[in-house]
């Protein structure tokens, strides 16, 4: 397969970035995305050229490491998937493949492809967490009878693995859908319940401070997660977050 | 208090509620609009009522004016905040793929509602505050049948009012429906909620251009 790749190269955050035209061949429709990007970088590094940075770890699809903004969507055109598990099958001999990072102010460009999600992390340590007692006297949490589609929604949300392609997907680069999976997940489970008021305003006032847009209910966010992530999610935290601020 | 104005979910909530209330406002003044073509004379009746009554006047007029200007002063807030939130746009955007025109250009068809508000209002507000408070005319409870139908005489204005419904229709076909869910309201019910959304941002607007056009095609 012979493709021709458009890529965005930025040296580091302080400089300005622009697109560069890869042309590359002999690319097997089996390839994961990440491992076509692997030969290019190969044929970059024997050229003494530098390679394209881009993120990824365990390319399993379940870290979420990996982004990348293919033509036009993220994590490419296919639904429910991370880049990583994206492969060349999905597209054609002689396509050309425009590769940007995830574009959003909180998720500055490091370098190339590479941005910094920091911002994810400091909204989860907000409140995206429950105080246990480990002194010994811990209850089992299978003790604490949970009624099965709380259990179910709640797994739903947690299965969010931060990735920011709902960031990146929203027209107003919104993190609505990340911060109300982290809020869900633990506003639907009786453990939750103990910091519930302060976690949702906590980590709503973070996602605010670090700049994140507002949601606008496109839904894209939701079509773009490779999780799935409902947007009920967001009407939950809307919910918690002015039941929580009517209690003060 | 001071985090709640500037939280973007209370922002949202806040906008919801007031598109909410410009809605039923909108099916109020549909239902007025109708009577034009079925019973003129109810229509009188109802118009001098809405227009000499002292609750609608001093107390729901009011509210209904703090309710527009705070929807689109709002909208203009939150697209500011939203376009500053992405300072370096993408090469390549394929919005189709995940989401509708309607829900990505709120704030266009929000602005031609807001042009058109600028025409309604000088085609009928200003004329009436000038009828009532500056010539002060006696009341004339038959008077608004014929001013109305008058105003789609031209050809222009009928085109331009028949354009701006159509834009109400497309804001409405995503804001009605996206209200409900910045409430906080996603559950079981809401299948049907947004077919009733959907089906209400369809066939007021259409009724809207049918009085309109009605009016005009009488009027040849």
């Amino acid at each position: 397969m012979k493709l021709t790749l458009k890529i965005w190269r930025q040296e580091n955050a302080n400089v300005k970035g622009k697109m560069v035209t890869y042309p590359i061949d002999g690319i097997e429709g089996d390839m994961s995305f990440l491992e076509m990007l692997d030969v290019l970088n190969e044929e970059l590094i024997n050229k003494g050229d530098q390679p394209v940075e881009f993120d990824h770890d365990c390319r399993e699809g379940i870290c979420g490491a990996c982004s990348l903004q293919i033509n036009g969507e993220p994590h490419g055109p296919d639904k429910l998937v991370t880049t990583c598990q994206l492969h060349m099958r999905s597209f054609k001999d002689g396509d050309t493949i425009v590769i940007e990072p995830f574009r959003a102010k909180a998720f500055p460009v490091v370098k190339d492809l590479i941005v910094d999600r920091g911002s994810f992390d400091r909204i989860q340590q907000a409140g995206g967490y429950v105080s246990v007692n480990t002194s010994g006297n811990t209850i089992d949490a299978n003790s604490i009878p949970v009624n099965k589609h709380d259990a179910d929604d709640s797994f739903a949300a947690a299965t969010c693995i931060g990735c920011g392609a709902c960031v990146a997907a929203c027209k107003n680069a919104s993190a609505m859908l990340f911060t109300s999976a982290k809020v869900s997940q633990y506003a639907l489970l009786p453990q939750g319940q103990v910091e519930a008021t302060e976690r949702v305003q906590n980590m709503v006032r973070q996602m605010d401070i670090e700049g994140f847009g507002n949601c606008s209910n496109t839904g894209a966010c939701e079509i773009e997660c490779p999780k799935g992530i409902s947007l009920e999610n967001i009407a939950r935290m809307n919910r918690e977050y002015m039941s929580a601020t009517s209690k003060g | 208090m001071g985090g709640l104005i500037k939280s973007s979910v209370a922002k949202k909530f806040a906008m919801a509620l007031s598109g909410l209330f410009l809605v039923l406002f909108l099916a109020q003044h549909f239902t007025i609009n109708l009577t034009s073509v079925i019973a003129p004379d109810v229509f009188n009746e109802l118009s001098h009522f809405m227009g000499t009554n002292f609750l609608v006047q001093a107390i729901l007029q009011p509210v209904l004016i703090f309710g527009v200007v705070f929807h689109f002063i709002m909208g203009f807030v939150l697209e500011i905040h939203n376009r500053k939130a992405r300072a370096v746009n993408y090469v390549n955007y394929n919005g189709s793929a995940n989401s509708s025109w309607m829900s990505r250009n709120m704030i266009y068809s929000g602005a031609v509602i807001l042009a058109f508000l600028a025409l309604h209002f000088y085609d009928f507000w200003v004329p009436e505050l000038i009828h009532k408070y500056v010539q002060s005319h006696p009341e004339d409870p038959a008077r608004y049948y014929t001013e109305t139908v008058a105003k789609f005489e031209s050809p222009v204005r009928t085109g331009l009012y028949v354009i701006s419904f159509i834009f109400l229709m497309l804001h409405l076909l995503h804001g009605f429906a996206s209200s409900f869910q910045s409430v906080g309201w996603n559950n079981k019910y809401s299948k049907g909620i947004q077919g009733f959304t959907k089906a209400y941002a369809i066939i007021i607007p259409l009724g809207f251009i049918f009085i309109a056009l009605y009016h005009y095609i009488n009027n040849l």
